[in-house]
């Protein structure tokens, strides 16, 4: 489980969050929802930074090495589970077993297809795929996203949103999509100024009050 | 930048650059420009007579020249990355800059002479003259370039795997292209020092380039310079990674002699030779301040203007040279044909050693300073003219700009005047470096002290007064940093002002 007791973050001068509290028990999954600016990213940062040793964390610029092909971007998803050795040995020969679990997870993003191509070589698209199986290569059961489907066309987008929550028990997302927050997440919330201004199951809510106050 | 209230605002480089150029005329009235040979240009015709008709038929195993420098070079330069590269994970810690900060300070030529007086002709003394120094450049540069590397990846990464893991995976394949480039650029500086250490004995081309120079066989020099020039112009041909661990295994043969290393020679160096003479003696406190402030006013003072003089006036020929040859190789002036043989020309000026082109230029002329700020502005403005004129062809001029000398002075100048003194401000301490080795060649710069003093065996003094030069390069450096971030300047290329360049 994750929380927060009124916890505070500003960049510089400004304040990003103001006085946030929000307890996230095991096994929900959260949409962090809000216009450009609204804090979501500091937010989730906050909550990642709660245990980042078992959280899978899908940043929003991806972090992913250009230089390197797609196989071992994914396979850096389990660097600390191998010894050193390993990764050395996998970094100039890739081996036979992290091939073969890569492509397992490849194969649920789609892109199969694409194993041993650099990275830089890659759409928009693929990359933020790339780092979502990543994640997907990471063990623990808390995944935090940072706009996980910001560049994925529709049928995309609820693919990769299904396989997450599918993967881990817990998943917090910040998204824009408010229509795709409602169908993959049990709670929503909403963030105004730095401020949590709606926390709310899914299930009372509906599109148009959203879109209201959190739509683009 | 500029302020809009005022009526005319004179740019803070502009100021800068005024003040160089008026220290180096106040320099020019107490340096010693006169050329003092009988009949110069008569030699120095004879000299590019013997370009007519190089030979190698004369020089004594001139390949074997050629391929002790080439393994002096790759060993000494693989040795000082494989430790600069340790050193730069370290780089971070105080002691390890400074440490790396004076041994950069001291020219290889220096810790050849330093290390010939330990290890006499065996080939530690070349590898260590080149790797040395080399490492803590390399040191430097490494680190910054993992500085400015992207790292949120590799902080991603860092939180669940083990730091090598990480640093393999996360930072170095993004930085791999960097360090080869570096790295690349360093083999080339690192054959001009090896055939530069032939001057003070060791078996590579500067020796044997020196013996026919001084027989007066100028068909060898040429054959010998045109040899070392197609190797450096041939360099990406044959320098391929594959083929680096066979040049690497075969290279210890090469430079292997039967000369052995004398542990008496070691002990005596550091227990007796650099030991100050009152100490020896036991003159004790006293004694020792009179030895210093002797050595200091009659031999370091004296050496510390002439190198300053030499600096001053060599920086500014560097930077009036570099502005000129420039477009021999830029898209924005000349064309397929006429950048050809701007190449040609830029390769040859910035492939020859300085430390040569100043023989060359002393044994005509006479010593005076006139052939080392010659020497070195040719050398250093051909490496600053190569690298603007890269740039420049990244500027993207609007379409209707004008050509010609309008357009260098108007369009491409003033885009590029920020690089260019980035470039020479770093240049700066390199010109001092430079200079001060010059001296071995007769020109009372520092090294020339140093050089006496070594001859006389006095290796006591000579060793303060490499430190006292050594403070005197990291001194520049020092100064030369602060002024680069006061003026904020950068080497990267940039649009500077880009809207009112309608762009």
């Amino acid at each position: 489980m994750l929380s927060l007791v009124s916890a505070n973050a500003s960049y510089q001068d400004r304040i990003v969050l103001a006085d946030i509290t929000l307890h996230i028990p095991a096994g929900q999954k959260v949409a962090l929802i809000g216009r450009s600016g609204a804090g979501k990213t500091t937010l989730l940062k906050l909550l990642y930074e709660q245990r980042p040793k078992e959280i899978a964390l899908v940043p929003q610029d991806y972090g992913l090495v250009s230089s390197l092909s797609l196989f071992h971007n994914v396979y850096m998803g389990q660097l600390g589970r191998q010894p050193t050795w390993y990764n050395l040995l996998n970094l100039i020969k890739p081996l036979k077993k992290p091939v073969a679990e890569v492509r397992a997870v490849l194969k649920q993003v789609q892109l199969n297809d694409k194993c041993f191509e650099p990275i830089a070589q890659l759409s928009g698209g693929q990359q933020q795929r790339a780092a979502i199986a990543r994640a997907l290569m990471q063990d623990g059961s808390i995944c935090c996203a940072d706009e996980p489907v910001s560049s994925l066309d529709e049928q995309q987008s609820m693919l990769v949103l299904k396989v997450l929550c599918q993967r881990f028990e817990t998943v917090v997302l910040a998204m824009h999509d408010i229509d795709l927050a409602l169908k993959y997440c049990d709670r929503i919330v909403g963030l105004n100024g730095g401020r949590i201004t709606l926390d709310a199951p899914t299930k009372k809510m509906s599109r148009f009050d959203l879109l209201e106050i959190y739509g683009e | 930048m500029a302020n809009n209230n005022a009526p005319y605002h004179r740019s803070p480089r502009w100021t800068v650059s005024w003040i160089f150029i008026a220290v180096a005329i106040a320099c020019v009235p107490f340096a010693d420009l006169s050329i003092t040979t009988y009949d110069p240009w008569a030699e120095l015709s004879r000299l590019f007579g013997g370009l007519l008709q190089p030979s190698l038929v004369a020089v004594e195993k001139p390949f074997v020249a050629l391929l002790q420098t080439l393994a002096f070079a790759l060993l000494g330069v693989t040795a000082g990355s494989v430790i600069g590269f340790g050193l730069a994970q370290l780089f971070h810690l105080r002691g390890v800059r400074i440490v790396c900060a004076c041994i950069r300070a001291v020219h290889e030529l220096f810790w050849a002479l330093i290390f010939l007086q330990i290890f006499g002709l065996h080939p530690l003394t070349g590898l260590l003259a080149i790797g040395l120094p080399y490492a803590a450049t390399f040191a430097k540069v490494y680190a910054e370039i993992l500085e400015e590397g992207d790292r949120r990846s590799y902080d991603l990464v860092r939180q669940r795997a083990g730091p090598i893991s990480a640093f393999f995976y996360a930072r170095l394949p993004d930085l791999w292209q960097h360090f080869v480039t570096y790295t690349g650029y360093r083999l080339e500086c690192g054959l001009r020092s090896s055939a530069v250490l032939g001057f003070v004995g060791l078996p590579t081309l500067g020796y044997y380039l020196s013996t026919a120079f001084l027989e007066g066989a100028y068909s060898e020099v040429w054959a010998l310079l045109i040899l070392f020039y197609l190797v450096i112009a041939s360099l990406r041909y044959w320098l391929r990674p594959k083929l680096l661990p066979i040049y690497l295994l075969g290279a210890p043969f090469v430079i292997a002699n039967d000369s052995e290393i004398a542990v008496e020679n070691i002990t005596r160096f550091f227990t007796e030779d650099i030991v100050p003479l009152p100490l020896r003696n036991a003159e004790g406190l006293p004694g020792l301040w009179h030895w210093f402030a002797d050595l200091f006013v009659t031999e370091a003072l004296p050496g510390i203007v002439s190198t300053l003089l030499l600096t001053q006036l060599a920086l500014i020929l560097t930077g009036v040279i570099a502005m000129l040859w420039f477009p021999l190789i830029s898209t924005l002036f000349f064309n397929r044909f006429g950048r050809l043989f701007g190449h040609l020309f830029l390769v040859i000026m910035r492939s020859t050693p300085e430390y040569i082109l100043a023989f060359i230029l002393l044994t005509l002329w006479g010593p005076s300073m006139l052939p080392a700020v010659i020497a070195l502005s040719l050398h250093n403005g051909a490496i600053i003219a190569h690298l603007m004129g890269r740039h420049s062809d990244t500027l993207a001029l609007r379409v209707d700009a004008i050509t010609g000398i309008n357009r260098y002075s108007y369009e491409v100048v003033p885009r590029l005047y920020n690089q260019f003194l980035a470039f020479l401000f770093y240049r700066w301490e390199i010109i001092q470096r430079e200079t001060a080795i010059l001296g071995i060649l007769g020109i009372t710069t520092l090294g020339f002290y140093i050089d006496s003093a070594i001859q006389d065996i006095r290796l006591d003094r000579a060793m303060v007064l490499i430190a006292i030069t050594a403070a005197l390069n990291v001194g520049i450096d020092a100064l030369s940093g602060s002024i680069r971030s006061r003026l904020r300047l950068s080497s990267e290329p940039q649009q500077i002002d880009a809207d009112s360049t309608g762009r």
